[in-house]
């Protein structure tokens, strides 16, 4: 056995996830007008998020699905927690002051969810019944109200999305698609009611941008014209001038690929989109080569889940999706959610190089 | 048995591996719309985004024209621009406005006018424009703001040129006056002319001349960030300067005519006869204009509108007047052209006139009548009589045409806005309101009493058409347009307004023999202005009566009310011969034309006339207590 199987890391994973890290380095510095203390502090963060990975990756299957449900349950205390105490950060309660850092409950539940459907169902027979899907409806439901309430619609929705993507992995009817399918159709009037007038704004915005193209259009359509007028060869490094003339807004962390877009144009967006996708197939393959169905079921939920923040990113800065706030998985500057996010891909490592290699 | 399912692996791992491959499909699906998206934004909408993006980038900045200067006829500056200090402060700079507001409050004076103006324009504005908090900040408060800068953030002291009219309230109803642009204007003008401009020409030659005045709007295209922070000038188009404007009106005349009817509601017109260019424009109380520039405050705009002088019209243009006896020397050319007239046929005047079957009795002003009169000394002497039996021989349908003819009863077309028409009454004229015409009418039109109105223009026009035999010009404010960056001049041609053609040229020497006997006759009834004059006046006097007198009263000055009071006219043109000056003067309620009007219009064709050099003659200086606040 070489090292690199005793340290349970997987090759294409770890390139592609490499290439994107750097990607990042590159456009942050840029994007940020070549501030280097954002850099470093997001080069900082790649490597403590690798590290972790790494560490993750060392991690048995089988103790991952041993520690589900008490992961699942500690993130819905923490979420508790934050709700009823949790410091107030910009205008949402989503934070947990730990005295040294700020910590969001939110983010456990991105891998716990998936993590405790992909338990429950590998403990029963596929396709799940009707009794198996109620309970793990209920088991999305807790957690995305919860993080609704704080509110922080976009992650309440992610969070929703990676348990309905091991639901349908698990083999759920056609039939009980369709009828969940549905019941969300149905719900989106009464959800509606609920919601916050800056979130509605921000939808009715994606309609029709002009209408308050310097307030809750301002966003979209700043961003529109970065990308836009990257046309397909890109104003060249440094050469945004949407980000360096300061009218795009969050550059740094959720609207970076505007930033990426105008600087390098199309032809740039083809590698981006490349090394996702590189990532994302590679995951989709773990998935399709592990070998019992928790694995399965985690493997290909996380991967999933890691295709919706880049879709919902995109879609969002090229305004075809509302602003949700959704940053671009390990591109964005940002803490908490690469640290989750190289969590997940760890467990991807550790299902894919802790197969149990059957010799023929 | 327990009721434990059997996990069916191979069917499972098949399961999982069709929903696999349908998130894989529904992957590159989601992916390709994305591209398609960037396709769309990046290839074919490209020019659309590059074009904003770059409108993003360059922001082009208006930088205001100096508006053009307005001077009488001798270079007299009557409207300029002077540096002012104003406080502006750009919104999006500004973290707390009510805090900044508070902490400016305590620098300057900022009153509730001010902080209501400024949150009003708040509302509603382009961004990154900065706004006017407050003009005229004076030296200490200036040099406050100055120091406290850096603790100041969005707030910007700006020196910019502001309207300013030294003189005062001289001639403020013909100069007129800039304010800040209202709604109203607002909707009606091209706002892309007028960026960076708060101000415009509300009345008189400011509002009249706008269009020349203004100038034309600059563009520095500066760089910017979305903070409106200007990086750099990319590109200039220098401002241009709005035309100097030169008048015909003379400063130190007006100030004459103006000191004449200090004290009195009244109007002084003085037209140039041989090219219409208006030389006195005076209409008293006048007001200083200066206030209005930057918005006047509601208790001093109350005073001036409460009050019962009523300053704020403009008497010349909006006075509307009976002309009373000034009248007669119009109806006398009209009676010398109409066919069959003798002007040496005498009627005898024993102090009323009575229309045939009739008991009404027309009196004359002179309780036992002028005796044997014909038209010359009629008109010396003002005869009522005579002018009775004439008009009625005229009749109204002749008079109203004539009269007509000579410009009464329609805007004169002087360059300035919101003339009054008057009124030449004629059957017509009745018969729309629903009346009939009664033969009474046609006898008081005689010496110009009942429904027939004038303004103080009309009349001074018409005077000029008497003055030039015949021909007459549109009274025109303006006389010259300078370019102020070359000095070049153009000079307003003046425009025939109107030709009457006599039947005999001699009907022009009698008129005006006649005018010239009111003045300088034995029984001429402006003579006390006449014994001394150096030169020939033609005039007549109008007394009108403001008070109806019954049939049995006797008007008398000293019992009637001031305000009920006749109003006493003047007409007159001078040198008779050759004249320069044609002149029309209203006092209100001031009595006699003789005693209260003649006396001024003397003084200002004394003053025009005889001083060879304009500039020896006294020094225009406005009132102290006119002087602009601040």
């Amino acid at each position: 056995m070489n090292f690199l199987e005793r340290v349970h890391l997987d090759k294409p994973f770890f390139y592609g996830l490499l290439a994107l890290a750097l990607l990042s380095v590159v456009i942050l510095y840029s994007a940020s007008a070549g501030e280097v203390t954002l850099v470093l502090a997001q080069a900082l963060r790649l490597v403590i998020g690798f590290a972790i990975m790494l560490m993750v990756a060392q991690i048995s299957p089988e103790s991952l699905a041993r520690w589900s449900p008490h992961i699942y349950v500690a993130g819905l205390v923490l979420l508790l927690v934050v709700l009823v105490m949790g410091a107030t950060g910009k205008g949402a309660q989503r934070w947990l002051n730990l005295g040294v850092l700020n910590f969001q409950p939110s983010e456990i539940m991105k891998i716990g969810l998936p993590m405790v459907l992909a338990y429950y169902f590998s403990r029963r027979p596929l396709p799940p019944r009707l009794s198996g899907i109620a309970v793990a409806a209920v088991l999305v439901l807790i957690p995305t109200l919860l993080i609704a309430r704080q509110p922080d619609l976009g992650t309440a929705l992610l969070v929703m999305t990676s348990g309905l993507v091991v639901l349908f992995l698990a083999g759920m009817a056609w039939h009980s698609i369709a009828l969940l399918l549905g019941l969300l159709a149905a719900s989106i009037p009464l959800v509606w009611v609920y919601l916050h007038d800056y979130q509605k704004q921000r939808i009715l915005t994606l309609f029709s941008p002009e209408s308050d193209p310097l307030g809750s259009g301002y966003h979209i359509i700043q961003s529109m014209i970065a990308v836009g007028s990257g046309g397909l060869y890109g104003k060249g490094w440094f050469n945004s001038t949407q980000t360096q003339l300061q009218y795009l807004p969050e550059s740094s962390t959720d609207f970076v690929f505007a930033v990426f877009a105008e600087e390098f144009g199309l032809i740039g967006i083809f590698i981006i989109f490349a090394a996702y996708l590189f990532v994302v197939l590679r995951g989709l393959a773990i998935a399709f080569y592990a070998q019992d169905s928790y694995a399965r079921l985690l493997a290909g939920s996380l991967t999933l889940t890691f295709f919706v923040y880049f879709f919902v990113n995109i879609g969002m800065v090229t305004g075809i999706l509302p602003v949700v706030g959704v940053p671009l998985p390990i591109i964005s500057y940002g803490g908490s959610s690469l640290v989750t996010l190289m969590a997940a891909f760890g467990i991807l490592m550790s299902i894919q190089t802790h197969r149990k290699i059957i010799h023929a | 048995m327990l009721n434990i399912p059997l996990k069916d692996h191979f069917r499972e791992t098949r399961l999982f591996d069709s929903r696999l491959s349908i998130t894989a499909v529904i992957v590159l699906l989601l992916t390709l719309a994305l591209l398609a998206r960037l396709v769309y934004l990046q290839v074919i909408s490209y020019r659309h985004y590059a074009t904003l993006s770059q409108e993003n980038r360059i922001r082009p900045w208006p930088i205001p024209p100096v508006r053009g200067r307005i001077l009488d006829r001798n270079g007299i500056v009557l409207a300029e621009n002077l540096p002012v200090y104003t406080l502006e402060i750009t919104p999006e700079q500004v973290e707390d406005m009510d805090e900044l507001l508070q902490r400016l409050g305590e620098l300057v004076q900022l009153d509730a006018t001010d902080i209501r103006n400024f949150k009003k324009q708040l509302r509603k504005r382009p961004r990154f424009e900065s706004l006017v908090l407050r003009t005229r900040l004076n030296d200490q408060e200036a040099a406050r703001i100055a120091v406290n800068r850096s603790q100041l953030h969005g707030v910007e002291l700006q020196a910019r040129l502001q309207r300013y009219y030294p003189l005062g309230g001289l001639a403020v109803h013909a100069i007129g006056y800039v304010g800040r642009i209202d709604e109203q204007e607002s909707s009606g003008i091209d706002r892309s002319a007028y960026r960076g401009t708060q101000h415009i020409g509300k009345l008189g030659v400011e509002g009249r001349y706008e269009g020349l005045l203004l100038g034309q709007v600059g563009v520095e295209k500066v760089e910017t960030n979305a903070l409106g922070r200007t990086l750099r000038a990319v590109e200039r188009i220098a401002p241009k300067a709005g035309q100097n404007l030169y008048l015909s009106l003379d400063a130190k005349l007006q100030a004459t005519a103006e000191a004449a009817l200090e004290g009195r509601r009244g109007a002084v017109v003085a037209l140039d006869p041989k090219t219409g260019g208006v030389l006195v424009f005076a209409s008293t109380p006048v007001y200083d204009p200066n206030p209005f520039v930057n918005g006047i405050d509601s208790e001093s705009y109350r005073i001036l509108l409460e009050d019962p002088d009523k300053p704020l019209i403009n008497r010349v243009i909006n006075g509307q007047y009976a002309p009373g006896s000034a009248i007669k020397p119009f109806l006398a050319l009209g009676a010398l052209e109409s066919p069959g007239f003798d002007p040496a046929e005498t009627i005898i005047c024993r102090g009323a006139f009575k229309l045939p079957r009739s008991r009404r009795r027309f009196r004359d002003w002179k309780k036992y009548g002028h005796g044997e009169v014909d038209l010359q000394s009629a008109v010396e002497q003002s005869c009522d009589v005579y002018f009775y039996t004439l008009a009625v021989r005229l009749g109204i349908d002749y008079m109203h045409e004539f009269l007509t003819g000579l410009g009464f009863g329609a805007r004169t077309g002087i360059d300035l806005i919101g003339e009054s028409p008057g009124l030449v009454p004629s059957r017509q004229w009745k018969r729309a309101r629903g009346e009939a015409w009664y033969p009474g009418e046609t006898v008081v039109t005689g010496i110009g009493q009942g429904p027939l109105l004038v303004t103080p223009l009309q009349l001074a026009s018409a005077v000029s058409a008497l003055a030039n035999r015949g021909r007459w010009f549109t009274p025109r404010m303006l006389r010259a347009i300078e370019d102020p960056k070359t000095k070049a001049r153009r000079e307003v041609v003046p425009e025939l307004a109107g030709n009457i053609v006599v039947a005999e040229q001699g009907h022009w020497e009698t008129l005006v023999a006649s005018m010239i006997d009111v003045v300088h006759g034995e029984k001429g009834t402006a003579r006390r202005i006449g014994w001394n004059a150096p030169y020939t006046i033609a005039g007549k006097t109008g007394t009108t009566q403001v008070k109806g007198v019954g049939q049995n009263e006797v008007y008398d000055a000293e019992q009637t009310p001031e305000r009920l009071r006749d109003h006493a006219l003047f007409i007159a043109f001078a040198p008779a011969e050759d004249p320069r000056i044609a002149i029309a003067v209203i006092v209100e309620n001031g009595g006699h034309g003789s005693s209260a009007a003649a006396p001024i219009a003397r003084k200002v064709m004394d003053q025009y006339l005889l001083s060879g050099d304009p500039d020896k003659s006294r020094t225009v200086s406005k009132p102290d207590h006119r002087s602009p606040s601040g």
